[in-house]
């Protein structure tokens, strides 16, 4: 998929898969009795990509990770992996491991059985799985736990020690489930980046579901924004936080602001919008390819709009407004500024931009921003 | 004036160790050295049937141990067989509960929770009507002329009836019916609670039902398998009703033995010995049964 921005950035209908990916997961659907948790998602990841299935809780996306993993029947659609069709093969068949949300670490095993329980099922020879479960273990830096049982583990470390035993098997995919939601908060990011570090060190192609945006957007290649059992965005975290494709992804990544406008122009380099909210048009540096009179909304991120006390010598994108709010949030501020028309849009500077001659509470102002800063939604 | 008041309230921790061990002292323990001093007591006609422990006698108190009943408890073959045999009559019944049991509370934990608490009011079902009563129903069915002999015999799997009333087998058939509840629910609450995900991470790590089963599943509620075997084992070792009542008359069973002891022979102190050395027998398990629990405890911490 292309990252270039503008409107060709958007879904534009090319083929979610392609037969030479890795991984293709081929109008796959899950029906439980009349609800369809999964509807009709095709999707294509390369080797070694780490690629995240991003969605609010029943949105589907571990539905589709269950079904990679091959706990849960495919009700329509095919799952083809390296050029192999497993969509029929039961879970124990497949070249595919899962680290579980909650680990789910045999209690009643020691941390080097665990991470051998793979090993053994397959047959490998003893000194062989001593070798590879002692190199995955010293690969997430647990090989002086080897004899702990789980519950005499951190949530850290077990969580190091359930990425061992998913990774010992050097599986073609790698699914992970929530990797973080068990974690604290403060050693989350720092946990993030480490994964992501092992996980390229060992190069394994992997799919993450997560809730968290922070998360798929720190760790993941590309992204997958999924609701109500579709896909509605993939693309690079860049271009999705960029050029978001719909009032749903443009809110649900990250906050913004969503603007009406009716189009007066339209060109395929540029679009000029007519918008009861603002003082002036609106003009985007991408063409729409709409009839004009169309009305359309627009998304501008709060940290691409600027304040200034001085109208903006050019004929677009600004406008004057009032300060209705403002929050310091430390290394930002966030100033909430209620246009002529009553609508209330957020702008975030940088504070130390603004040590001197901020903006006051009820100060009248003008906000604007570049022709690039503002994206048309589809939908 | 509230610190003396908090000072003399007695700690919540007291308060809920004290009434069980109440319950302990007046119940098991006062009754079991009652039963214990009987047994060092020698028989006599009369109201109580046996004689006093202390005689005064010429300003001196004497204590008369007698050990008559538990010399010939180790003297006479009939008492060691009795016991030999009701602790392999016990076992037996144990393994079986547990072969039979297994699948059962395994198949009830993994049904459909909709139908689970039905098959689990099918096991507690019995419960409601009377042991005695469900043992002569068995008698019914397992005599010659039983129900079970009847049907063999009318569909022609066999030409004269099985002779299963009044045998070992007869008892061991009514003490697994008998004990199998007493096995499957404390099973069936360890492995309803089991997490389903740590089969779903055998099975991606490529282990087979069979084997994740054996590997994980089985592990897992070995503490659900041991409580279980105990409840089964140590009634049974003291089990009167259904050996009497199915058993033939070389079924030898430490409950008989006592009944015929106190109630035959009148023998009180003879049958009191019986009684505690069978206590001391099933002490034994009953001490490691505790042993394993305090240690699982511990592990989980």
């Amino acid at each position: 998929m292309s990252s270039l921005p503008g409107f060709a950035a958007a879904p534009a209908r090319e083929p979610a898969q392609r037969s030479d990916d890795f991984l293709q997961i081929i109008d796959v659907a899950k029906q439980y009795g009349d609800t369809l948790a999964v509807r009709g998602v095709s999707l294509g990841v390369e080797r070694n990509e780490l690629f995240a299935l991003l969605g609010s809780s029943g949105c589907g996306k571990s539905t589709l990770l269950r079904m990679l993993a091959g706990f849960e029947a495919v009700s329509a659609g095919r799952i083809v992996l390296d050029g192999e069709d497993i969509t029929g093969l039961p879970a124990y068949q497949r070249p595919v491991n899962m680290m579980f949300q909650s680990y789910a670490l045999f209690p009643h095993m020691s941390v080097e059985a665990n991470v051998a329980f793979g090993l053994r099922q397959e047959g490998v020879a003893r000194a062989e799985i001593q070798d590879r479960v002692f190199a995955a273990l010293d690969l997430v830096q647990m090989a002086a736990y080897g004899r702990r049982r789980p519950h005499q583990l951190s949530g850290g470390q077990q969580q190091r020690v359930a990425l061992a035993r998913s990774l010992v098997k050097r599986p073609k995919l790698l699914l992970l489930d929530e990797p973080m939601s068990a974690l604290d908060k403060q050693i989350r990011q720092k946990t993030q980046i480490e994964l992501t570090r092992i996980l390229e060190q060992v190069g394994v192609t992997c799919i993450m579901v997560t809730h968290d945006q922070e998360e798929a957007m720190t760790m993941a290649d590309r992204l997958a924004v999924m609701t109500d059992g579709m896909i509605v965005q993939c693309d690079t975290p860049h271009a999705v936080y960029e050029y978001p494709a719909s009032r749903f992804v443009a809110s649900f990544i990250g906050s913004t602001n969503l603007i009406d406008g009716v189009i007066v122009e339209d060109e395929p380099d540029h679009v000029l919008l007519e918008s009861e909210a603002l003082q002036q048009r609106l003009y985007l540096n991408h063409g729409v390819n709409e009839p004009l009179g169309m009305t359309v909304t627009v998304s501008i991120r709060p940290e691409r709009l600027s304040l200034s006390r001085i109208p903006p010598a050019v004929p677009y994108n600004w406008s004057s407004a009032v300060v209705s709010h403002v929050a310091y949030l430390g290394s930002h501020t966030l100033y909430q500024v209620t246009v002529p028309s009553g609508q209330v849009l957020e702008a975030s500077l940088p504070s130390l931009l603004l040590a001197e001659g901020a903006p006051a509470l009820g100060e009248e102002v003008f906000i604007h921003w570049s022709a690039d800063a503002a994206t048309v939604l589809r939908t | 004036m509230r610190f003396t008041l908090r000072r003399l309230r007695p700690q919540a921790r007291t308060l809920a160790i004290v009434p069980p061990y109440a319950w302990l002292v007046l119940f098991f323990l006062l009754p079991f050295l009652l039963v214990v001093k009987i047994s060092f007591s020698d028989m006599e006609f009369g109201i109580p049937p046996y004689g006093p422990l202390l005689h005064f006698e010429d300003e001196m108190v004497r204590i008369g141990l007698h050990l008559r009943g538990y010399i010939l408890l180790f003297t006479d073959n009939l008492y060691v067989a009795t016991y030999l045999s009701s602790l392999k009559m016990a076992a037996v019944t144990t393994l079986c509960c547990i072969l039979i049991g297994y699948p059962m509370a395994y198949c009830i934990a993994r049904a459909n929770p909709r139908y689970r608490s039905l098959l689990l009011l099918g096991v507690i079902l019995p419960f409601w009507t009377s042991l005695l009563l469900r043992v002569y129903a068995w008698i019914g069915i397992l005599r010659n002329e039983g129900l079970l002999n009847q049907t063999l015999m009318w569909l022609g799997v066999i030409d004269a009836p099985l002779e299963i009333y009044r045998t070992d087998v007869a008892v061991y058939i009514g003490l697994v019916y008998t004990y199998l509840p007493f096995f499957i629910l404390p099973l069936y609450a360890h492995l309803v609670k089991m997490d389903l995900r740590l089969l779903e991470a055998a099975y991606d790590l490529g282990a087979k039902p069979w084997r994740a089963f054996l590997s994980i599943t089985l592990p897992l509620s070995r503490g659900g398998v041991i409580a279980g075997a105990m409840l089964v084992f140590i009634p049974t070792v003291g089990e009167f009703v259904i050996p009497e009542l199915l058993g033939g008359a070389n079924t030898l069973m430490i409950g008989r033995l006592m009944w015929t002891e106190f109630f035959s022979n009148t023998d009180w102190p003879m049958a009191a010995a019986v009684t505690c050395v069978m206590v001391l027998l099933l002490l034994v398990p009953l001490a490691l049964f505790q042993f394993n629990q305090v240690r699982q405890l511990e592990e989980r911490r």
